[in-house]
């Protein structure tokens, strides 16, 4: 053993007072395990939550706002003041301009991901004398597929029969049970505005929403459009997938200056998921950070007592040359091996959990519980857990760095 | 011939505080040369103890000045003084002050390597030898804390010879020894001090341990009574 002599005293008081050092570490592991597998629980189930709200919403979405009648001239004299009595919503169509040349200049993007016309129609869906009104959505349906995965929530049939049946609707599995239609059983429509048509059911979904599964059907872009009385250039939403959500807002910005649609990013449609997400982020934040700090007395409290107890070894120490500096260095080592034990059983235990926890049965459509091993969260872990041991080894180091030898000797 | 003056103390005053203010060390002067063996005594709380402290530079807190091997301690940092007290200074304390957790050797070792001066290996060979000289070498791999009185004290004695230092200082070095590790700690300084050159400073009680010294410095109320005691 040629160790340098500092790191050797530090070794050799851990090493004598095994005990003290294991519980010390043990405090730091509790926390770094908890603190990780309640942060690793926060980011599976966001991310758990944004994978459902994914596959019935798009990150960004094209479309025209209804807009209030104004005045025809604003301005006949400064004195006057123009004004509407009860104002109208003054939209003659609810479809876009030319959404052939919106669509292509967002393909051009190397930012976005896919992007595809839609029709909403809202409409009755029939059977007997049973009736449920719901929308149902005009797409393109490989396009729609890649946005929403709507084929990893069929239950019956396939996506791809939407391309080979004009005729053909994809239900939501509410709708199915409510009706009592099974797969290639024909479903009675009819749009709001009277259009009645017999379509074959070629597929039934189901995800995670029950009022989506209630309401929700896809047809073909063609289908709408005859429901709405309309022609093939018709489209009412464009919506576009862009390869990083998050940044959903910032882009939605982007394109409101380029054209007068309304551009509504997901984070803006789905506030409530939001503030549930940021919620659930405060919470476990809190409550990790909480741990954390008791790990960081526990710790502190430790080394503070060593030092109590070793007031004649540092009197000694710095009596023999030992510097201030030396001495906080002998205490900061001691931390940092604590820290460093303790952080890696932290990783450990957080492991552990994040194993048992994953294979706990929730079902719905995910099944397990949405927890994964999240390497940027285990190396974020790792880093506070020696951040909060130094800094809690740290105040008593520098108290014991400025122990005066002489007044231990004259007692 | 002149002999080079190691230690030079000069008017030192110094107050305690608490519990009421106290002048302890009274405008004290004195010079110790190279090679000297010196004892101070005095009855307790005649200041002798707190004038070895500011000596040792470990207390800082007084007035006037002292001098080590010519060079003015007083005024310098504390990280300054931690090195000089490594390199020139050996010290024995009253209760011999071990590091009970490692061994004899270890204890013997440790100033050396903060010293830094030579390597692991012959720090331990030096560390043997001191040990030999105040017979315990064989006490050497026993954790310092499991070792009698009179030996941990030779052990502090051999961990204050280590660096070499040109003053050793020590507090009560016969306290806690018998008459026979008395004489053995008394021949190792005389030896030290006509053989390697080296100064000791000691306070006593022990007049015996006294009257076998170079100089006696006699203390009271703070001040130095005889700079030169003869005791019969």
């Amino acid at each position: 053993m040629k160790l340098k002599v500092n790191t050797e005293i530090a070794l050799t008081h851990l090493l004598t007072r095994k005990k003290q050092t294991m519980v010390a570490s043990l405090g730091v592991t509790v926390g770094i395990g908890i603190f990780i597998f309640m942060i690793s629980l926060v980011v599976g189930f966001n991310r758990y939550s944004d994978e459902s709200l994914f596959k019935a919403v798009p990150h960004i979405r094209i479309y025209k706002d209804d807009i209030l009648s104004r005045p025809l001239m604003p301005f006949i004299d400064s004195v006057y003041e123009t004004v509407i009595v009860n104002p109208k919503i003054a939209n003659l169509t609810k479809s876009l301009i030319n959404p052939d040349k919106i669509l292509a200049d967002f393909k051009k993007q190397d930012y976005v991901l896919t992007v595809a016309p839609q029709v909403s129609a809202s409409l009755f869906y029939n059977n007997g004398t049973s009736q449920i009104n719901g929308i149902a959505s005009g797409v393109n349906i490989m396009e729609a597929n890649d946005m929403f995965n709507i084929q990893s929530t069929m239950l019956a049939g396939d996506v791809s029969n939407l391309l080979t049946l004009p005729n053909g609707i994809i239900i939501g599995v509410g709708i199915a049970d409510h009706l009592n239609i099974q797969l290639n059983d024909n479903i009675n429509i009819t749009s709001a505005i009277g259009v009645i048509k017999v379509m074959k059911v070629v597929g039934i979904f189901k995800t995670s929403n029950s009022a989506i599964d209630k309401t929700k059907s896809y047809t073909t872009l063609v289908v709408a459009q005859q429901l709405l009385h309309q022609s093939t250039s018709y489209v009412t939403d464009i919506l576009v997938n862009i390869k990083d959500p998050n940044k959903a807002p910032e882009y939605a910005k982007r394109f409101e200056n380029l054209t007068n649609y309304k551009i509504e990013d997901w984070q803006a449609a789905n506030e409530q998921t939001m503030a549930s997400n940021k919620t659930r982020k405060v919470m476990f934040g809190a409550i990790s950070i909480a741990i954390l700090l008791v790990a960081a007395f526990g710790i502190y409290n430790i080394i503070n007592m060593t030092i109590k107890e070793k007031l004649n070894d540092i009197a000694i120490l710095k009596a023999t040359g030992f510097k201030g500096k030396d001495v906080i260095n002998i205490f900061i080592k001691e931390t940092l091996i604590m820290g460093f034990i303790g952080t890696s059983f932290g990783l450990v235990l957080a492991a552990i959990l994040i194993k048992i926890v994953s294979g706990i049965y929730i079902g719905g459509d995910r099944e397990y519980f949405p927890i994964g091993f999240e390497t940027p969260i285990f190396i974020m872990g790792s880093i506070i857990g020696m951040l909060v041991t130094l800094g809690a080894g740290y105040i008593p180091a520098l108290n014991a760095a400025k122990v005066d030898p002489i007044e231990i000797f004259r007692k | 011939m002149e002999k080079k003056i190691i230690l030079k103390a000069n008017r030192i005053v110094k107050y305690f505080l608490e519990p009421i203010k106290f002048k302890a060390l009274d405008d004290v002067s004195f010079e110790v040369a190279q090679g000297e063996f010196v004892t101070l005594i005095g009855k307790s709380g005649c200041g002798k103890s707190t004038l070895l402290y500011i000596l040792s530079t470990m207390d800082t807190d007084y007035e006037g000045e002292l001098f080590i091997d010519g060079i003015k301690i007083t005024g310098q940092k504390q990280d300054n003084l931690a090195a000089i007290r490594n390199e020139n200074i050996g010290f024995v304390f009253q209760f011999h002050y071990m590091l009970p957790e490692f061994s004899c050797l270890k204890n013997v070792m440790i100033p050396a390597l903060k010293l830094g001066k030579y390597s692991y290996d012959e720090i331990e060979y030096q560390a043997y030898q001191k040990l030999e000289l105040l017979g315990i070498k064989d006490q050497a791999l026993k954790q310092a804390s499991k070792l009698s009185g009179g030996q941990q004290q030779r052990v502090a004695i051999a961990r204050a010879l280590i660096n070499e230092p040109k003053i050793i200082m020590c507090d009560e070095p016969s306290g806690n020894l018998d008459s026979k590790n008395t004489s053995i700690v008394l021949d190792t300084f005389h030896q030290l001090s006509k053989e390697f050159g080296q100064t000791i400073i000691a306070v006593t009680h022990d007049n015996d341990f006294a009257k076998s010294s170079n100089r006696i410095i006699e203390m009271a109320d703070g001040k130095i009574l005889v700079h030169d005691l003869k005791i019969n």
